[in-house]
């Protein structure tokens, strides 16, 4: 069943030094129980996704584009992009919520943890005054916090970064959502910790059925809890696959490049190629149609003339690219264009 | 007097005195954290540790946050003072220099640090040219225009950094680029040692893989010692010669970076190197439950991993562990290992 479908989104953000087109044409779906990663560089577009989809976006920002039909219960739908303040009020923290990048900045810093989970279970759980701490100390226990009756009464700056981590998780999980965006849900986190809050979202979301947006920069924690990734690259998605699919064989040229500038246990220094260039300038009155292309080593004419090349090679694997991997680079078009 | 706590098998730089480039013996740092005058409470942020690097080594220092690593730089770097303990750098003592006066002190030049954020770490009102010429200024007494402003883009080559680039100001830099300022002050006296903080984990693994080389690139061209402070062991291995793993103060295990990665044999180091993420890993199940000891007035008797350990036993609750050798370079602190008499109880 799919909770959640983007189509066509697309967001800009009028500055003082122009538009800046964050977002275009993103389109992505996630199905109940499934974990779907979203990876990237910083400044690829990923937080704003996340931010548009929970209707908190700064209000420089305008979706020029697109819808992200939300169905809770399959049920009623919602178009997360047209509905009212009010309804969606209703909807966050119940049957969507978050999971912000920095715990100690989202907690409130003088309100003891326990009562900032009974606040929102006051809001959306329908649950009688004296059956909220128990649950309160329920949902701590969920998440592996040692100790419940104590830490319910700590303030967040007498909790680690992992506790405070887990504190947000048990927030976010307070009501059962069907729908949990987890922004960068580990950096910050030591190795260890960063495994334990993994696993604790893993059970969760198995439990519940819940679908699950990782987004993360770190491509190898990705491989490991997702079950689809999505790779985006300045405000375009560039390529969508399941993880097996994706990491034996990519297919947009950016996918293999991260894969490759990722360190892993086996590779030793000649084997970790950097991305050279930088993100485009998102500002730009004349944005190639891919974005990649001043970074890309497949670059050719085509590349440059709009519209971008996106396809789908089968059901469930999505590249814009003209040249994805898997075919020789001398395309019939591209040597047409170059003669 | 310092010697005694040191099993004499356990340690090659045991011998007082220095030996190598930098040597760290028994160096003891304790925070005061209230409690009453006769029982007074003490954070144990470093506690007894003792570790050499020789002229050209490079060494990672890996560990969870709030194990004591910042700290130790710190004392190293001589921003802290040490509560006990010796710190031998260049053949002369630098421990009993007080930290106020270490930032006029000739060696301040030989002893450079790369920090964490390149954001955080830069003046937002000096532009690249002005943070790579300050210490140039301060501890070099190059005064000269011409022969600052020459030094400035020697050095803004050799860490590839644009020199059209050296007018600007922090904000107007890239990510990767506010890394390269930040390496380029720190070697512009050509320290004998540089220590790395978590330099990379602010970037993106593109830009992350360029610094690494340079990094790589620089250590071969200027004869530097690196003393690589991270998380992220997949960037230790590929960067350093030996490890040492770090726990609540205390040395855990030491050996080179390929040992820890294949043969680590303290439980500690076996989580952590279990942890590391990599492509189509299975999830991890975890060897480590359960939230470290408390670092304030910790029992000198019970090892610091006692509760989170799945192979602790009765031993480990009376008797620290001491670091031992099991292999020429390879040191570990745990019964578990080094005992054979050893069974655990759970």
């Amino acid at each position: 069943m799919t909770i959640l479908s983007i189509r066509d989104l697309s967001v800009e953000f009028r500055t003082r030094s122009g538009v800046v087109k964050a977002l275009e044409h993103v389109s992505f779906a996630v199905n109940a129980g499934e974990t779907v990663g979203i990876v990237g560089e910083s400044g690829s577009g990923k937080s704003v996704m996340a931010f548009t989809l929970m209707g908190i976006l700064d209000r420089a920002g305008e979706v020029t584009a697109g819808t992200a039909h939300f169905s809770p219960n399959g049920e009623e739908t919602y178009d997360l992009l047209k509905t009212p303040e009010k309804v969606l009020r209703t909807l966050r923290g119940k049957e969507l919520s978050m999971i912000f990048q920095n715990p100690r900045t989202a907690l409130n810093p003088i309100r003891r943890v326990g009562k900032q989970i009974e606040d929102v279970l006051r809001c959306h759980a329908n649950l009688p005054q004296t059956q909220l701490k128990p649950r309160a100390l329920e949902l701590l226990a969920s998440v592996r916090i040692p100790d419940p009756e104590q830490r319910y009464g700590a303030y967040p700056y007498e909790l680690s970064g992992g506790l405070c981590q887990r504190i947000m998780i048990a927030l976010a999980l307070a009501c059962s959502p069907k729908l949990l965006i987890a922004d960068e849900p580990t950096t910050g986190l030591d190795v260890t910790t960063q495994a334990t809050v993994m696993n604790v979202l893993r059970e969760l979301s198995v439990q519940h059925q819940m679908a699950t947006v990782l987004i993360t920069h770190d491509l190898a924690l990705a491989s490991e809890y997702c079950d689809r990734i999505v790779v985006m690259h300045a405000g375009h998605v560039v390529e969508s696959a399941p993880t097996h699919q994706l990491f034996t064989s990519p297919l947009h040229p950016y996918t293999a490049k991260l894969i490759a500038a990722t360190p892993e246990p086996h590779k030793g220094f000649a084997d970790l190629l950097p991305i050279l260039g930088n993100l485009p300038d998102l500002r730009s009155l004349t944005l190639p149609p891919c974005r990649f292309s001043a970074r890309c080593d497949r670059h050719t004419e085509v590349c440059d003339q709009p519209p971008l090349q996106r396809g789908w090679i089968n059901d469930d694997h999505f590249v814009a690219c003209w040249h994805p991997l898997d075919k020789p680079l001398s395309t019939p078009e591209a040597t047409v264009q170059s003669a | 007097m310092t010697t005694s706590t040191l099993d004499s098998q356990s340690f090659s730089a045991n011998a007082p005195g220095p030996q190598g480039l930098l040597t760290v013996q028994n160096l003891h740092k304790l925070f005061p954290v209230g409690g009453t005058p006769t029982h007074p409470k003490q954070l144990h942020a470093v506690d007894g540790v003792n570790f050499s690097i020789g002229e050209g080594e490079s060494v990672g220092l890996v560990g969870e946050s709030g194990c004591g690593k910042s700290t130790l730089i710190r004392l190293i770097t001589r921003l802290l003072d040490p509560t006990d303990g010796q710190i031998w750098f260049n053949q002369e003592l630098i421990s009993p220099i007080s930290s106020r006066h270490f930032s006029q002190h000739p060696m301040r030049s030989q002893l450079q640090m790369v920090f964490q954020d390149p954001t955080d770490s830069l003046n937002p009102r000096y532009t690249a040219f002005d943070t790579i010429t300050e210490p140039l200024k301060r501890l070099g007494n190059m005064r000269d225009r011409q022969a600052l402003r020459d030094r400035a883009s020697e050095l803004a080559e050799l860490v590839g950094l644009p020199s059209e680039l050296l007018p600007r100001f922090p904000h107007q830099l890239s990510g990767g680029q506010k890394a390269r300022v930040g390496i380029a002050r720190a070697i512009a006296l050509n320290p004998k040692l540089l220590i790395l903080d978590e330099p990379t984990s602010a970037l993106d693994v593109s830009v992350q893989a360029i610094i690494l080389h340079l990094l790589a690139d620089l250590k071969q061209r200027l004869g530097m010692s690196y003393l690589f402070v991270s998380h992220d062991l997949n960037v230790v291995r590929l960067l350093c010669d030996r490890v040492l793993v770090m726990y609540l103060g205390k040395i855990v295990e030491v050996g080179t970076a390929s040992e820890i990665f294949t043969q680590a044999r303290h439980p500690y180091t076996q989580a952590l190197v279990d942890a590391i993420p990599s492509f189509e890993s299975k999830p991890k199940t975890l060897a480590l439950t359960g939230e470290p000891r408390s670092p304030i007035n910790p029992d000198p008797q019970v090892c610091r991993l006692v509760g989170r350990c799945p192979q602790a036993g009765d031993r480990c609750h009376q008797d620290m562990p001491e670091l031992v050798a099991i292999a020429p370079k390879h040191h570990v602190a745990c019964h578990w290992v080094t005992d054979p008499a050893f069974t655990s109880t759970t």
